[in-house]
C-alpha cells in the first residue's frame, strides 16, 4: 500500500519539475507555428536563466533588504531582455539573412550555454566563494511566496496551492497561448505563416514580422523556464551546467504535445514524473540513465502513433525549418 | 458592392511598357494592356511567354522593373499581394495558395483586416451567401486537405470575392478541371460578369477562350502581341497570334518497325495502400510491342499513372504477372516485384518519364549534369564516380533538344517546364532504353516543345523501341499512337487501332464503365501539387 502522502509529494514534485518543460515547451510551440524550428530554446533558456541571476545578484548585493516585488519584477525583466537578444540574434540569422535553421539553433544552444556558463562563473569568482555554485535565497524567497493558507488545507492545499507563481504563470501562459492559437486573428495568422508563407504572405500578411514576433515571444516564455528552474525549483542555486537536458526534453515535449500548448500543460507534469520516477523508486545507480530515458521514449512512442493516425492536424506546421524567399520559384 | 462611378466598358486596370528581368531574362518587355469594367479577357500564349509573371506584378506577387499600373484611370503603386487587395483585384493562382490543415472559410478570412472580432461562424455565413449569389457549392466548414481539385478552386474564389474584389485574374483555371467542372466555372463568370466585375483568365485551350472571352490578349516571349475582340476571331488566327508562325500541326505516324511483343501484363491488380483497399488497377491485361507506341487513354486519375508506376516497379501489385519478352532468345523475365534497380540489374532497360518531373524524374535543386548522374552513378571507378560522361550527356541533350539554359551547371528547378522536361526525357532515351513509358510528357509543354517530344518518341518507334505514351489530349493521342488502350477506373475498357479509332469512340470508353467520373481518391492521396502544377495543351 503506498503512501497517500507520498503520492501528493510525488505530483507536486512532478509539477514543479514539469514547469520549466511547460515554458520551454510553450515558447517552442508558439515559436514553431511560425516555421521557426528553434534549436536554439536549450541555449535561450540558459541565458534568459543567466540573465535573470545576473540581475538578481546585482540587486540583492546592492541592498541590505530586499523588497519583495524589485527582487522579481529585476530578474524577471532580466531574464526576457536576455533571452529576447538570444532570440533576435537567431531571427535574424534565420528569418532575415535566411540561414539554416537546424545550424542556427544548434549554434545557439551552445552560445547560450557558454554565455550561461562565463557569466555564472564570473559571478562565483565575484562572490569569491569557495564552493562553485551562486546562491540567490532571498530572491528565491521571493519567487517562492506562496498563499498564506495554502498549507493549512492539506493535500489539497499542498496539490494546487502550494507553488511560487511561476506554476502558475506558465499554465496560464499555455492556456493564453492555446486560446490565441485557435480563436483569434492573430493565431491563424501564425498558423499560416507556419503552414504556408506564401499562402500567408499572398494574403497580406507580413510573414518575416510574424516569424520575429512569434520567436522572440516564444524564446522570452522559454527564458522565463530557465528562470524558474534556478530561482524557483533550485532555490536561487546557481551552479554552472545544472541546467541538465531540460532544453531538449521541453523541445521533445512539443512532439509529445502536438503543437498544442494546452497537451503541452498534461505533458510537461507526465514529463516531469518520468523525471523524478527514480527518486521514488529503488533504482541502482547504474539504471539510472535507463530511466531519464523516459521521456524520449515517450515522445517516441507519441511520434509513431501520430505518424501511423495520419491525421493532418498532428503534423508538424508544413513549412518547419524552411526559410522564405518571395520571389524564388 | 459596385460603385456607381464604375461604368461597363470604361478601363478597370492599364498596364503601361511594363518590364520584368529575372536576371539577365527579360520575362516581360514593355507590355501594355487595357482591362474593361463587366468584361472577360482572355490571356493568351504559350509558356513562358511571361503570362503569368505578368499577372503576379498586378497581384504584387512580384515588383515590375519599369513601366506603371493604372487602376480606374489612377495610377497604382502595388508592392504587396495586400496593396493589390486594397486596389480590389483578386489573383487565383494556378498553384492554390491555400492551407491544407485548415478550413475553407477559415482559408477565406485569412489575412484579412476588418477590425472586427475573430469569428468564424459569421464567415461561414458570408462565404455561403456568396457561394448562393454567383451559383459555388462548397462548405465552408470542410478542411482543403478533404477537397477536390475543384473545390479548391471555388474556395479561391471566394476567398478573392470575400475581399470584396472586383478585378479577378484566373491563371489557367480549367487546367486542374473535368469538362464538367469547367463548364460550371465558366457559369460562375459569366454571373460575375452580369455582376460587373472585370475578369482576366489565362488559359491554354483556344476553345474556352473561344467559348468564354469578349477580348483577347496575346502575348509571345514576353512582349505584347496584340488585342482582338473574340467575336471578330478564329482559333487559327488566335494560334498564329500566338506562336508567331505556323505550326506544323501534323504529327508524322510511320508503320510499326517491329511485331512482336516486348512487355506483357497479364491481370495485373494493386490496390491503394492508404485508402483501405481501394482497386487502382482492376485486372488490366495488355501487350506492348516493341516498335509502336502504345497510348494509354483516360479520364485523369482512372490509374494511368499507377500502372506506370506498378511496370516501373514503385508500386507493389496485389497480383498478376508483368513480364518481358526478350525476342532473340525468347526468354520471358518476370518483372513483377521487382525494384527498379533489380530491373536494371536483369539488364532489361526501362525508362520512365513520370508526370510529376520535379518531384520524380529529377532533383530540382541539382544541376543538369548531377540529374544525369542519377541514372549512372553506379558507373565509375571504385569509390569515385566519372563526371565527364554524364557532362558530355548533358551537353549532348542541351544542344541536341535546345534546352534553353544558362549551362549544364544550372539548377534544374530554376528551368522552364518545357526545358526540365527536355531534360529527363533526353536523359531516358540516352539509356537506349527497350521499353519507354511516359506519363503525360507534354503537359504544360508549348506547342513546340511539345513537337520535340513526339518527335523523340516517334524516334524511339523506330529504333524498336516499345513506347507507352499515357496522354490526356485525344488528338494527340489518335495522331501518334499505333494503338491506344483505353482505361477507365482502372479497367481495360478497349483497345483501339490508332490509324482507324475515332475521337468519339475513345470518350465514350472512356467514360465506360464509369459513374459520373473518375476515380478521384488515388489522385488526391498523393497531395494537390502534383495536381495543381499541370496544365493542359
Amino acid at each position: 500500500m503506498i503512501d497517500g502522502n507520498v503520492i501528493v509529494s510525488f505530483i507536486s514534485r512532478a509539477v514543479l519539475q514539469g514547469t520549466p518543460l511547460l515554458l520551454g515547451s510553450t515558447g517552442e510551440i508558439i515559436t514553431e507555428k511560425s516555421g521557426n524550428l528553434n534549436l536554439g530554446i536549450p541555449g535561450i533558456m540558459y541565458t534568459g536563466a543567466i540573465s535573470g541571476v545576473i540581475g538578481g545578484f546585482f540587486y540583492q548585493n546592492s541592498v541590505s533588504r530586499v523588497n519583495t516585488a524589485l527582487a522579481i519584477i529585476i530578474p524577471l525583466l532580466c531574464c526576457l531582455a536576455g533571452s529576447l537578444l538570444v532570440s533576435l540574434i537567431y531571427s535574424f540569422l534565420t528569418v532575415t539573412l535566411r540561414a539554416n535553421q537546424n545550424v542556427t539553433g544548434l549554434a545557439i544552444t551552445t552560445f547560450g550555454v557558454g554565455i550561461g556558463n562565463f557569466f555564472g562563473g564570473s559571478l562565483i569568482k565575484i562572490t569569491g566563494s569557495a564552493v562553485p555554485y551562486l546562491s540567490l535565497s532571498s530572491i528565491a524567497k521571493a519567487f517562492k511566496h506562496t498563499l498564506p493558507f495554502a498549507s493549512k488545507l492539506g493535500w489539497f492545499g499542498e496539490l494546487f496551492l502550494n507553488y511560487g507563481f511561476m506554476v502558475y504563470l506558465a499554465v496560464i501562459i499555455a492556456l493564453v497561448a492555446s486560446y490565441i492559437l485557435k480563436h483569434t486573428h492573430l493565431g491563424l495568422q501564425l498558423r499560416a505563416v507556419g503552414e504556408s508563407p506564401a499562402t500567408a504572405d499572398a494574403a497580406g500578411i507580413n510573414v518575416t514580422a510574424y516569424k520575429y514576433f512569434a520567436t522572440c515571444i516564444g524564446g522570452m516564455i522559454a527564458g522565463l523556464g530557465g528562470l524558474y528552474y534556478v530561482i524557483d525549483y533550485s532555490n536561487g542555486i546557481w551552479s554552472n551546467d545544472g541546467f541538465g537536458d531540460r532544453g531538449w526534453l521541453a523541445i521533445a515535449l512539443v512532439i509529445f504535445a502536438i503543437w498544442r500548448p494546452d497537451m503541452s500543460i498534461l505533458g510537461s507534469y507526465l514529463f516531469g514524473a518520468l523525471y523524478i520516477l527514480p527518486n521514488y523508486t529503488s533504482v541502482s545507480l547504474q539504471s539510472l540513465p535507463l530511466f531519464e530515458m523516459l521521456p524520449y521514449v515517450v515522445t517516441v512512442v507519441v511520434l509513431i502513433t501520430v505518424s501511423l493516425r495520419k491525421k493532418r492536424e498532428h503534423l508538424p506546421p508544413a513549412s518547419l525549418g524552411l526559410s522564405y524567399f518571395r520571389e524564388e520559384r | 458592392m459596385q460603385e456607381t462611378g464604375k461604368t461597363a466598358g470604361a478601363p478597370a486596370l492599364e498596364l503601361r511598357n511594363i518590364t520584368k528581368r529575372f536576371g539577365s531574362v527579360i520575362a516581360n518587355d514593355r507590355v501594355s494592356m487595357e482591362l474593361r469594367r463587366g468584361e472577360i479577357l482572355a490571356i493568351l500564349g504559350e509558356n513562358g511567354s511571361g503570362k503569368t509573371t505578368l499577372m503576379n506584378m498586378i497581384a504584387g506577387i512580384y515588383r515590375q522593373d519599369e513601366g506603371e499600373i493604372f487602376i480606374d484611370g489612377k495610377e497604382a503603386v502595388i508592392n504587396s499581394p495586400k496593396d493589390s487587395h486594397e486596389y480590389g483585384v483578386g489573383m487565383i493562382h494556378q498553384h492554390f495558395k491555400l492551407i491544407d490543415v485548415f478550413t475553407a472559410a477559415e482559408n477565406i478570412i485569412l489575412g484579412i483586416k476588418d477590425g472586427k472580432r475573430y469569428n468564424i461562424k459569421a464567415a461561414s455565413e458570408k462565404v455561403r451567401e456568396i457561394s448562393s449569389k454567383y451559383g459555388f457549392v462548397i462548405d465552408p466548414e470542410k478542411k482543403i486537405y478533404a477537397m477536390s481539385v475543384s473545390e479548391k478552386q471555388t474556395v479561391e474564389i471566394i476567398k478573392v470575392l470575400y475581399r470584396g474584389a472586383d478585378i479577378l485574374i484566373l491563371d489557367e483555371p480549367t487546367a486542374v478541371l473535368t469538362p464538367q467542372e469547367t463548364e460550371r466555372l465558366f457559369d460562375v463568370l459569366r454571373r460575375m460578369r452580369e455582376d460587373g466585375k472585370s475578369i482576366i483568365i489565362i488559359t491554354h485551350k483556344l476553345h474556352e477562350v473561344m467559348e468564354i472571352s469578349d477580348r483577347v490578349t496575346v502575348l509571345r516571349k514576353g512582349a505584347y502581341v496584340g488585342t482582338v475582340n473574340t467575336s471578330e476571331t478564329n482559333e487559327q488566327a488566335l494560334t498564329d497570334m500566338m506562336v508567331g508562325q505556323k505550326v506544323e500541326l501534323n504529327i508524322e505516324r510511320t508503320p510499326p518497325a517491329k511485331d512482336y511483343d516486348r512487355l506483357i501484363v497479364e491481370h495485373l491488380c494493386m490496390s491503394s495502400p492508404s485508402h483501405d483497399g481501394v482497386k487502382i488497377l482492376n485486372d488490366i491485361s495488355f501487350r506492348a510491342r516493341a516498335g509502336e507506341i502504345l497510348g494509354i487513354a483516360g479520364i485523369s486519375g482512372s490509374g494511368q499513372r499507377e500502372l506506370l508506376e506498378t511496370i516501373a516497379g514503385l508500386h507493389a501489385a496485389d497480383s498478376g504477372k508483368i513480364t518481358y519478352l526478350h525476342h532473340k532468345t525468347g526468354e520471358l523475365v518476370n518483372l513483377r516485384a521487382k525494384t527498379p534497380l533489380q530491373i536494371r540489374d536483369l539488364g532489361i532497360r526501362l525508362s520512365f518519364v513520370p508526370e510529376d518531373r520535379l518531384g520524380m524524374g529529377l532533383v530540382g535543386n541539382m544541376d543538369i549534369i548531377d540529374n544525369m548522374m542519377l541514372r549512372s552513378y553506379k558507373r565509375g571507378r571504385g569509390l569515385f564516380v566519372d563526371r565527364q560522361p554524364p557532362k558530355d550527356l548533358a551537353e549532348r541533350i542541351i544542344d541536341s533538344l535546345q534546352v534553353s539554359t544558362p549551362g549544364p551547371k544550372t539548377q534544374v528547378r530554376k528551368l522552364s517546364g518545357g526545358n526540365v522536361q527536355k531534360v529527363l526525357v533526353g536523359r531516358e532515351i540516352a539509356e537506349a532504353p527497350s521499353v519507354l513509358m511516359a506519363a503525360y510528357p507534354v503537359r504544360g509543354l508549348d506547342i513546340n516543345s511539345s513537337y520535340m517530344i513526339y518527335r523523340l518518341l516517334n524516334e524511339q518507334k523506330e529504333k524498336g523501341v516499345a513506347v507507352i505514351f499515357v496522354g490526356e489530349d485525344l488528338d494527340v493521342l489518335l495522331a501518334l499512337c499505333d494503338r491506344i488502350m483505353v482505361i477507365s477506373q482502372g479497367t481495360v475498357t478497349g483497345m483501339l487501332d490508332g490509324r482507324t479509332a475515332k475521337k468519339e469512340e475513345v470518350g465514350l470508353l472512356m467514360t465506360k464503365g464509369a459513374n459520373g467520373g473518375a476515380v478521384n481518391a488515388p489522385e488526391r492521396e498523393t497531395g494537390s501539387e502534383t495536381e495543381v502544377k499541370s496544365k493542359d495543351e
